[in-house]
């Protein structure tokens, strides 16, 4: 008998491993539903598959009747602009404040221990700041985002830049480049997969402002609908939201790994 | 004049004396080998040539001029490791020289002269063998390969002195041959005066035209920093025997037994 860390499961085994942890909370969700329901037919707390989909049903396919809008899809776009936005302002702050600080040392000695400060300040601390000072339109749920996120970005691209081996810029040097070709043909090329990479793990604390930011002062968007039920505990919609949350954020990484993955061959073959 | 003269110079690093007494003097068109322990001064004189030490005391002259405070187009380089860009092709790493120096904003070539930039980047890869691997990256490449290829990028810019830091010393026996063959054939094409660092004594035996052995004539056992290293073997290569081989190859050996340990 081989020894546990050298035993490996074949691809089927894989997958159906892979499975097994969603198929089994899935069944204990049923079952404990069920009971519940049997018990008392008007529970709120776990709410049967079918009254779900009937939520779901009603929010995505039926106009509101209020305002003609299909909330579901309403509240999706909102958030995913907000998203978009929080996060593409993010990686260009990010992008050009890290390169920066990276490559040219008196940037660095002017800028870096501001960054440092200021990405210590806790963003939901100053969320009130925000709302006072660029209103409680969308600037302010962007603003959250950028101000929660990009000084991560700008640290962790500053940090990337600099492992960029010194040979490689000497190298450059020698080939008659200025600082300003070094930044565009040597070091941006390099940090575009790890920029990246950073913005794939800050896409969650991405997620976690934008909610915050939505439950507080809005009108519409996933955070702000889930909220907004929660007086009625209908956990009919708030679950399968939550679901769609989860599945947006899985999508937007796999989507973002494989763009790097088609963009930048090189930096995947070294990276192992 | 000679192309590089070095005066009583000097290089510390707080208390730690790493170069003393370096005197000498380099014409235009030498093949310099450099051997000489760790820690024994070959890498920072190195990184003197390239400007990106200074010394401390003394003179490092280039032309009778002091020496440029930063690295500069007219001293090629090629490191043991990461000397070609993994993000370029062979072609593109090639070409890089010439569009640094015609495209100063958007660092790219278009039309005619980014032909004329492919071409003549196709033409270097040939003389160093690579004519076959133009669209592959670096890490598509064996570690010879790569060595080719960082060559040839730093031949594009037609430097005046080739300096290689340890270029081989990671390629197996028979492709460290070849290599010295390329090495050989180029300098004496082009003209280049090459400073080449190397920890195998016998690469220095053959290589080039004068061998330098960078040692510490006194060592304190107690404090290893204490003294620097200079210039302690000058030989012109023809001029060389066993007996000299085995007796720098025994004075290396009695300073890295004192160094390491």
């Amino acid at each position: 008998m081989k020894r546990l860390i050298n035993q490996y499961p074949d691809r089927l085994t894989r997958v159906m491993l892979g499975a097994l942890p969603f198929i089994l909370i899935l069944i204990v969700y049923v079952i404990a539903s069920d009971a519940r329901l049997a018990e008392n037919p008007h529970d709120k707390l776990l709410p049967s598959i079918n009254s779900m989909a009937g939520a779901i049903d009603k929010l995505a396919l039926e106009p509101s009747k209020r305002s003609g809008e299909y909330l579901f899809w309403a509240d999706t776009a909102s958030s995913l602009t907000r998203l978009g936005l929080g996060i593409g302002i993010s990686a260009l702050i990010g992008l050009v404040f890290g390169i920066v600080n990276g490559v040219i040392p008196y940037a660095r000695a002017n800028l870096s221990p501001f960054i440092t400060a200021f990405s210590l300040i806790p963003p939901l601390a100053i969320l009130p700041i925000l709302f006072i000072v660029f209103g409680l339109g969308e600037l302010s749920k962007v603003v959250l985002i950028a101000f929660g996120i990009a000084p991560f970005i700008i640290r962790d691209m500053q940090g990337k830049v600099m492992e960029l081996p010194a040979e490689q810029i000497i190298k450059a040097q020698t080939l008659g480049a200025s600082t300003w070709l070094i930044i565009i043909r040597v070091v941006i090329p390099q940090v575009l997969p790890r920029l990246i990479d950073a913005l794939r793990l800050s896409l969650g604390a991405a997620w976690l402002f934008l909610i915050a930011a939505e439950a507080i002062a809005s009108t519409d968007g996933l955070g702000y609908r889930i909220f907004l039920v929660r007086r009625y505990l209908a956990m009919d919609v708030i679950l399968p939201y939550v679901l769609w949350i989860t599945f947006l954020s899985f999508f937007t990484d796999y989507l973002l790994k494989t763009l790097s993955e088609r963009l930048f061959p090189w930096f995947h073959a070294t990276e192992k | 004049m000679p192309l590089i003269e070095a005066k009583n110079l000097w290089k510390k690093y707080g208390e730690n004396v790493v170069l003393e007494q370096v005197n000498t003097q380099v014409e235009e068109g030498e093949f310099i080998t450099v051997v000489g322990t760790s820690g024994c001064g070959k890498t920072t004189f190195l990184r003197m040539l390239l400007g990106i030490e200074q010394p401390s005391q003394g003179q490092l002259l280039l032309d009778g001029k002091t020496f440029p405070d930063e690295p500069g187009e007219d001293r090629g380089i090629v490191f043991q490791r990461y000397s070609v860009f993994p993000h370029l092709t062979v072609l593109k790493n090639t070409m890089l020289a010439a569009e640094f120096e015609q495209s100063p904003w958007s660092g790219k070539l278009f039309g005619k002269k980014r032909e004329q930039a492919e071409s003549d980047a196709c033409k270097m890869l040939i003389s160093v063998g690579l004519e076959h691997a133009l669209n592959l990256y670096p890490h598509e490449l064996s570690g010879g390969m790569q060595q080719r290829l960082a060559i040839a990028q730093a031949l594009m810019k037609k430097p005046r002195i080739l300096l290689l830091d340890e270029p081989f010393g990671a390629l197996d026996p028979g492709i460290r041959a070849d290599m010295h063959h390329l090495v050989q054939d180029l300098w004496k094409k082009k003209g280049l005066t090459i400073f080449m660092i190397t920890h195998d004594l016998s690469e220095g035996f053959y290589l080039g035209t004068r061998l330098w052995v960078f040692d510490k004539i006194r060592l304190d056992i107690q404090q290893s920093d204490a003294y620097g290293a200079c210039i302690t073997y000058d030989i012109p290569i023809g001029q060389t025997d066993n007996k000299i081989f085995d007796e720098i190859d025994y004075s290396l050996d009695q300073s890295r037994k004192v160094l390491l340990d």
